[in-house]
């Protein structure tokens, strides 16, 4: 019974803190805390009491650690079916981390439609929590869809209008355009999978664990995966299709930003692990060499173009989809290494990748210009933040002792033995990585002083997100087990299904 | 054939009782008018006969199905589409009342009464079209459907929009029913039947050219009503001209019921279905959602973007109407219900802004700038009829398009659903630009809710409904997808 809580709890937040408001601004944010702090110590004690060494796995019904059926629609087979296992559990304590700091980054930013700003911030981080928990594919298309709405208000009415005429109207109509399209086309797959099996056996069902028994032809089962792809590629963001990242990222307010980055990208990543490879592997195994090149160009265009910035929140919105690219060509390595890597990739660039907007937000606020023409020589101007900002940038880089050196290290020697070239080039983005990370540095706080006023420290709940999120990352950095004994079980089921495609493929040439 | 003896019993006066009741109430307005002018009154009067004839399904159904004369077929297929017809009529003339004003003075200058008689009649007309299995019934109910709102249209006369409205929705209507009668008389020259089914069972053996003509001109009649591709080039100029409450009739009540004949036309007739007619179809639905969104985009008027965009909402109806198999039927009557609901908002909110009557109606996209922090509440009610006309789960559209997608897909109408998700993610772009106008902060604006009267309250509570429930079935589609479930098509063995 507690994993609707899980979501249901954001949801009564929101409307918590939009009614909220009538008593003044800081009653919704005070709600906000609370709600996303229940969120976080839920999820943790779900952590502590679950069973993670199940999870879905070929063959079998899929074993979950916490279940929860009841029905919704029987005319169409849909229920309300939510299941967590390993992946799922990481992933909604990253959503309730994460949705805490975005509160209260948002603490001094935010000062008009306070409440309303809570209700969709409380409603994104619900619905991020429903896609992650919800195994009934029309309640996952359903979240996934929903989630929109309050990120577009969001950014639409909270952002920042950008450098040369982009408004954050466009940038938010951009990225609800994109995702949407894409995820019709993922409906249409759902649709077409759940005909199919309805053909097939005469049921009309919804549930993943029975779709995962469908018998597909290869070349349907070919277009159904590449109908998931899809929006699973715009969300991620794969390269052809990242073009709303940036412009979203850089118009929306911090707590977006940090939503955004940390864990919207991370649902596609999670749609992939728990839908596309498991419900189509074959086709997967086929696609695999297609996706991973697409890894690899994510990494390094991502790279080049990040440098190329001159707005910060650009700069490290494309480091992100640079960072993604890790994650896209572990997922389709096949090995459990490169998966298990994947998910401390998805977990430390939620952590550092937040940091950074973070730290871009505060920034802002006290020399009120994301332009890194306009700063530089900031370091003597201020204490902390520049010396943070060099630890996450390093961390970005992935320097070794943080958690992004761990996932990226597993990532590339776990696909070694499969793609050895594709390693060799993604590797390159390491390279790549410190030259933008380091020019982030040097033009944002070193070289010549523009102004010499000094300018207002952090303060205590600013000093205390960055500082925990370091904490958290260098932990994570130096000892990783926690993280991949809890992903163990559900990536090993990933690799099953995967390796399986791979060998039935090669033995097929 | 064997004939028909006519023979009423009490059992087919129980069958028709709804559309006994609505035409009764018809002919009380029309006498009270007679005997003294009162607003109020009729209002009330038009309110009563109408809750009479919905709560008189519940004995029709029991009934149900049943023959009754050789035109009508009352099955539960009729009496869904009666249901959906008498409540869109029911909700235009709330709205109608609070758009015409109190009875101080203020509001339309003209005679208020005449509009209610109209609405009665035209509602009267749905009735028949929804029940019709014959081409002289559908072509009574279409008349009947369809006479009445061109005064409607035309009935703030001195606003020259309205007049020129009016008259260019009779002329064109006029043509696409001379379309709709030649091609009757070519179908009754080749099969010598009128009856639906009937038409279906002689022509299923031979089908020739002047069949075909003749179904292609019945076709176009009818793709004139519902404003398809390339017959919708009045719809945008009429939504615009006609009073927005008469439009919100004129998109919802009008257009449910053609759609629901045509529907039965086309399930019942297998002359109707298959070969290059399904193909006729592809085409015009395809070129409804591109074209109907697409122009759509370029609007500043808001009864102009809502004509336009239900040019496309039709086209969408299509995908479902050519799958015609499994869960077609159903997906047409879930998406008609979700239709009739959102446009009935969004047609609503218009209403109210432009209420009472003053002259023209607050259309322009610029008057609702900021309206956010001047009428809360038909803020929200405009931002979830957005959202569901765009098709965001947690709104009944949702619901409503993934009906529609799964019998697309269910039919494997590749092509169709292409179109309908590039169609929808067009639309998206202008239902998002109309919410977020909406919250616009405007300098020097200050938070007021505008005051307003006892018939404001009405059409705003009605108004509060409507939202509510296009969020419920959002969430909870389960109760309207079962009486769906129950509304299939019913084919009498003859």
């Amino acid at each position: 019974m507690i994993l609707p809580w899980l979501i249901l709890i954001p949801f009564i937040g929101g409307l918590l803190c939009w009614q909220g408001e009538r008593f003044g601004h800081v009653l919704p944010r005070w709600i906000a805390l609370i709600t996303m702090g229940l969120l976080l110590g839920l999820g943790l004690w779900l952590w502590a009491s679950g069973d993670f060494t199940l999870a879905p796995a070929p063959g079998g019904e899929p074993r979950w650690a916490h279940e929860f059926v009841i029905d919704w629609i029987p005319r169409l087979g849909i229920t309300i079916h939510l299941a967590m296992d390993g992946l799922s559990v990481l992933m909604v304590v990253l959503t309730g981390l994460l949705g805490v700091l975005s509160v209260l980054c948002s603490w001094n930013e935010i000062q008009n439609r306070v409440g309303f700003f809570h209700l969709n911030l409380m409603w994104i981080l619900g619905g991020v929590v429903g896609v992650f928990l919800a195994v009934d594919l029309f309640l996952f298309f359903f979240f996934w869809e929903m989630m929109l709405v309050p990120m577009y208000f969001l950014i639409a009415l909270w952002g920042h209008s950008g450098s040369d005429g982009r408004t954050r109207i466009t940038a938010a109509t951009k990225f609800f355009i994109f995702t949407q399209a894409s995820g019709l086309i993922m409906l249409v797959s759902i649709l077409a999978l759940v005909f199919v099996h309805f053909n097939q056996t005469g049921v009309l069902t919804f549930n993943y664990a029975d779709l995962l028994k469908t018998e597909l032809a290869p070349g349907t089962e070919y277009l159904l995966m590449l109908g998931f792809f899809v929006a699973f590629a715009v969300k991620f963001p794969v390269v052809p299709v990242h073009s709303w990242l940036p412009d979203a990222h850089a118009q929306a307010p911090t707590a977006g930003s940090v939503d955004l980055a940390g864990i919207l990208l991370k649902t596609a990543a999670y749609g992939l692990l728990r839908f596309a490879l498991p419900l189509f592997p074959n086709a997967s195994a086929e696609f695999a060499p297609i996706a991973q090149w697409l890894g690899v160009f994510a990494i390094i265009y991502g790279a080049l173009l990040s440098f190329a910035q001159t707005d910060i929140k650009r700069l490290v919105a494309y480091s992100s989809v640079s960072h993604m690219g890790f994650v896209l060509i572990a997922i389709y390595s096949g090995s459990q290494i490169a998966l298990q890597g994947a998910v401390v990739q998805m977990v430390a660039h939620g952590l550092s990748a937040a940091a950074l907007f973070i730290l871009c937000g505060q920034l802002y606020e006290r020399v009120h210009t994301r332009d890194l023409r306009q700063m530089g020589g900031i370091w003597a101007r201020m204490p902390w933040l520049p010396a943070i900002s060099l630890f996450f940038a390093a961390a970005a880089l992935g320097l070794p002792g943080t958690g992004n050196f761990v996932g990226e290290f597993l990532i590339l020697i776990g696909s070694f033995p499969g793609a050895p070239w594709i390693v060799v080039l993604a590797a390159t983005g390491l390279v790549l990585g410190s030259v933008y990370a380091l020019a982030m540095i040097h033009r944002a706080y070193f070289g010549p002083v523009q102004q010499d006023a000094p300018l207002p420290g952090l303060k205590a709940r600013e000093l205390a997100m960055v500082l925990g999120l370091a904490a958290l990352l260098i932990l994570l950095g130096v000892y990783p087990q926690p993280v991949l004994d809890t992903s163990a079980a559900s990536m090993h089921g990933v690799q099953q299904w995967m390796a399986g495609a791979l060998d039935q493929l090669a033995s097929g040439r | 054939m064997e004939h028909h003896a006519v023979e009423f019993t009490l059992q087919h006066l129980i069958a028709l009782l709804p559309l006994l009741v609505t035409s009764l109430t018809a002919i009380v307005v029309m006498l009270a008018i007679a005997a003294k002018r009162n607003h109020a009154l009729t209002f009330i009067l038009s309110v009563v006969g109408l809750n009479l004839a919905l709560l008189s399904l519940i004995p029709a159904l029991e009934v149900a199905p049943l023959e009754v004369t050789p035109l009508l077929l009352i099955d539960t297929f009729a009496c869904y589409y009666m249901a959906l017809v008498l409540a869109a009529s029911l909700a235009c003339v709330t709205l109608i009342h609070a758009y015409l004003g109190g009875e101080s003075g203020k509001g339309y200058p003209g005679n208020r009464e005449e509009l209610y008689l109209l609405v009665l009649l035209s509602a009267a007309g749905g009735l028949v079209l929804v029940s019709a299995q014959h081409l002289a019934g559908l072509f009574i109910g279409l008349e009947l459907l369809s006479v009445p709102t061109y005064g409607m249209i035309a009935y703030a006369f001195f606003n020259k929009r309205s007049l020129e409205a009016g008259i260019k929705y009779m002329v064109l209507s006029a043509a696409g029913s001379a379309f709709l009668l030649f091609g009757m008389a070519l179908l009754y020259a080749e099969s010598g039947n009128l009856a639906f089914a009937d038409i279906g069972a002689s022509l299923a053996r031979e089908s020739s050219q002047l069949v075909q003509i003749g179904i292609g001109m019945m076709l176009i009649g009818l793709a004139f009503k519902l404003s398809l591709v390339p017959f919708h080039l009045w719809t945008p100029d009429v939504y615009e001209g006609a009073p927005a409450p008469v439009a919100a009739f004129l998109a919802t009540a009008s257009k449910v019921a053609v759609f629901a004949v045509l529907l039965r036309l086309y399930q019942i007739s297998p002359a109707m279905s298959g070969g290059w007619l399904s193909e006729l179809l592809t085409l015009i639905a395809i070129a409804s959602i591109l074209f109907g969104n697409l122009l759509a985009l370029l609007q500043n008027n808001l009864k102009r973007l809502l004509g336009y965009s239900s040019i496309a909402h039709f086209g969408y109806l299509l995908v479902a109407l050519v799958a015609s198999k499994g869960l077609a039927v159903e997906a047409v009557g879930v998406y008609l219900a979700t239709y009739v609901l959102t446009s009935l908002g969004a047609f609503g909110v218009i209403t109210l802004m432009s209420t009472p009557y003053s002259g023209r109606d607050a259309d322009a996209l610029y008057e609702y700038r900021g309206l956010f922090w001047r009428r809360p509440y038909l803020t929200a009610v405009l931002t979830v009829m957005m959202l569901s006309l765009a098709g965001i789960p947690l709104t009944a559209g949702f619901i409503g398009k993934f009906y529609v997608i799964a019998a697309g897909v269910e039919a494997q109408l590749w092509w169709l659903l292409g179109a309908m998700v590039l169609g929808s993610a067009i639309g998206v772009f202008y239902y998002l630009r109309v919410m977020v106008t909406l919250f616009m902060r405007e300098p020097n604006m200050h938070r007021h809710d505008a005051p307003f009267d006892w018939g404001q309250r009405a059409g705003g509570i009605m108004l509060l409904v409507v939202a509510l429930l296009a969020f419920f079935l959002g969430v909870y589609p389960q109760p309207l997808l079962e009486l769906v479930q129950q509304a299939g098509l019913v084919a009498l063995a003859q």
